[in-house]
């Protein structure tokens, strides 16, 4: 890439700060510029993120229909997935796929609530009503 | 108390502390392409079977912490690395580090990092950044991939440094315990040693998913991808593809481009014409990367998407697959000078 070639178009990294790209000069030779960012990534994570709401949607819809406890749904808010659920509650990951059991859920205690609660930076009673802080 | 320390910006996040670092010990001639290239950086590696943030997971550089690792070993500097159980262990030999005048580096994940913008703060944790200092209660930061330096709590960073999930850092941190001086023979060296076993990681692992072949692998799953996944799911993939090819930290055109900035700075140790035009064969596939790119953003935002797009895209991998093979294969042919 030349380096009058590089993109500029500001997205949600170009907002705080420019990064680093490497591009050739006139004479070929590698230098550096800055750039604001590039349409092509930001769509990219446009995409990401649509997909994030699409699955924070079907997760509040799962739970509603009581296919799913409201784990679910606070895990997808959260953006985890079931291994990082785990890392952070500290419970194995075949016991967060049990949680998220609706029958499972209703019989927790509320010390393994409180650890889901504190991760998902929520009180336990919210948790169990799926109220968002 | 702040140590002596000079941020200094770079594409990506290891290279960048890296350099940072080896600043710290008087060693101020290694580069972010130089150590990148003597890190033995650029890599490629699709694993269909292992799903990262919902997922397919690719990967464009090495191992995180290789590039420290073997750019310290080239040169003959000690290095001090740990990781830890307990927070609090963790943080007083933070401190105990930064008392003695050690500037520290710190793996980190970047979902609680503050700083960040909440756009880019995915559950990932191989994120390097540097700790120079502490006033008051804020641990001063050199995160390299910013322009400016910045600070963290000390419970935004214990946060960030024990993140949970793949490769979680548990803690950890590590520096160069001390500097030694650096002769051009060592740097001659490293780089040579850096770019074979490139050349290994790139043509002769075995199996289809790393390397060269990983790469011939992804483009022809790729024009499979809108029959078995259906159109909206495959550019899911792609952005995906585009994401760990672009964002930050790769200095554009998936580190194709800082890996052709080392060739040529590696012909001041090396001079052997061969090595500026296998340069521009990395350049030429650093632009492929990002047409291909342009190719698959049109996918995902739904402008285009019929099977033709996808077998381009998938034929976008393949060109570039034969290229960087031909480009490895004239590096194995390159007359190292002793």
């Amino acid at each position: 890439m030349k380096k009058e070639d590089i993109p500029q178009d500001t997205g949600a990294f170009g907002k705080i700060t420019k990064e680093v790209c490497y591009a050739t000069d006139a004479e070929g030779r590698y230098t550096t510029e800055l750039s604001k960012g590039w349409d092509v990534k930001n769509s990219a994570n446009d995409a990401a993120w649509q997909d994030i709401g699409e699955r924070q949607k079907t997760a509040m819809a799962r739970v509603l229909n009581k296919e799913a406890s409201p784990i679910l749904y606070f895990m997808e808010l959260k953006l985890m997935d079931i291994k990082v659920l785990a890392g952070y509650t500290g419970f194995w990951a075949w016991q967060v796929r049990r949680h998220m059991r609706p029958d499972v859920f209703k019989n927790l205690s509320d010390r393994r609530l409180r650890r889901y609660a504190e991760v998902f930076e929520v009180r336990v009673e919210d948790l169990k009503n799926m109220i968002p802080q | 108390m702040k140590l002596p320390f000079e941020h200094i910006q770079a594409a990506h996040c290891e290279n960048g502390v890296t350099t940072g670092l080896l600043h710290t010990i008087g060693i101020d001639r290694i580069t972010e392409p130089l150590a990148f290239g003597i890190g033995s950086g650029l890599f490629f590696t699709y694993i269909p079977l292992l799903k990262v943030n919902n997922g397919p997971a690719f990967a464009f550089r090495t191992m995180p912490g290789l590039i420290f690792k073997r750019t310290c070993t080239a040169l003959n500097v000690p290095v001090h690395r740990e990781k830890f159980r307990s927070r609090e262990k963790a943080r007083q030999v933070l401190d105990a580090c930064l008392d003695v005048g050690h500037v520290v580096g710190c793996q980190v994940g970047v979902f609680y990092l503050p700083y960040f913008p909440k756009e880019y703060r995915f559950h990932f944790n191989a994120h390097n950044i540097i700790v120079y200092g502490r006033e008051d209660d804020r641990y001063l930061i050199s995160d390299p991939v910013m322009e400016m330096t910045t600070s963290l709590s000390a419970y935004e960073l214990e946060r960030v440094r024990f993140a949970r999930g793949v490769l979680a850092p548990r803690g950890q941190l590590y520096y160069p315990k001390i500097g030694r001086p650096v002769t051009d023979e060592q740097i001659a060296r490293g780089i040579k040693k850096g770019v074979i076993r490139n050349i290994r990681d790139m043509l002769h692992i075995p199996g289809p998913f790393t390397g060269v072949s990983g790469i011939r692998y992804t483009g022809k799953k790729i024009k499979r991808w809108r029959d078995k996944l259906g159109p909206k799911q495959a550019g899911l993939y792609l952005a995906q593809l585009v994401r760990m090819q672009e964002e930050i930290g790769t200095g554009g055109g998936g580190f194709r481009y800082i890996y052709a900035a080392f060739l040529q700075q590696a012909q001041a140790f090396h001079p052997d014409e061969a090595l500026s035009r296998i340069s521009d064969t990395f350049t030429r596939s650093g632009d492929l990367w990002r047409d291909a790119a342009v190719q698959a953003a049109g996918i995902y935002k739904g402008r285009i998407g019929s099977q033709e797009d996808f077998n381009r895209m998938g034929d976008y991998l393949l060109e570039i697959a034969a290229l960087e093979k031909q480009a490895f294969q004239a590096l194995s042919k390159i007359n190292w000078r002793p």
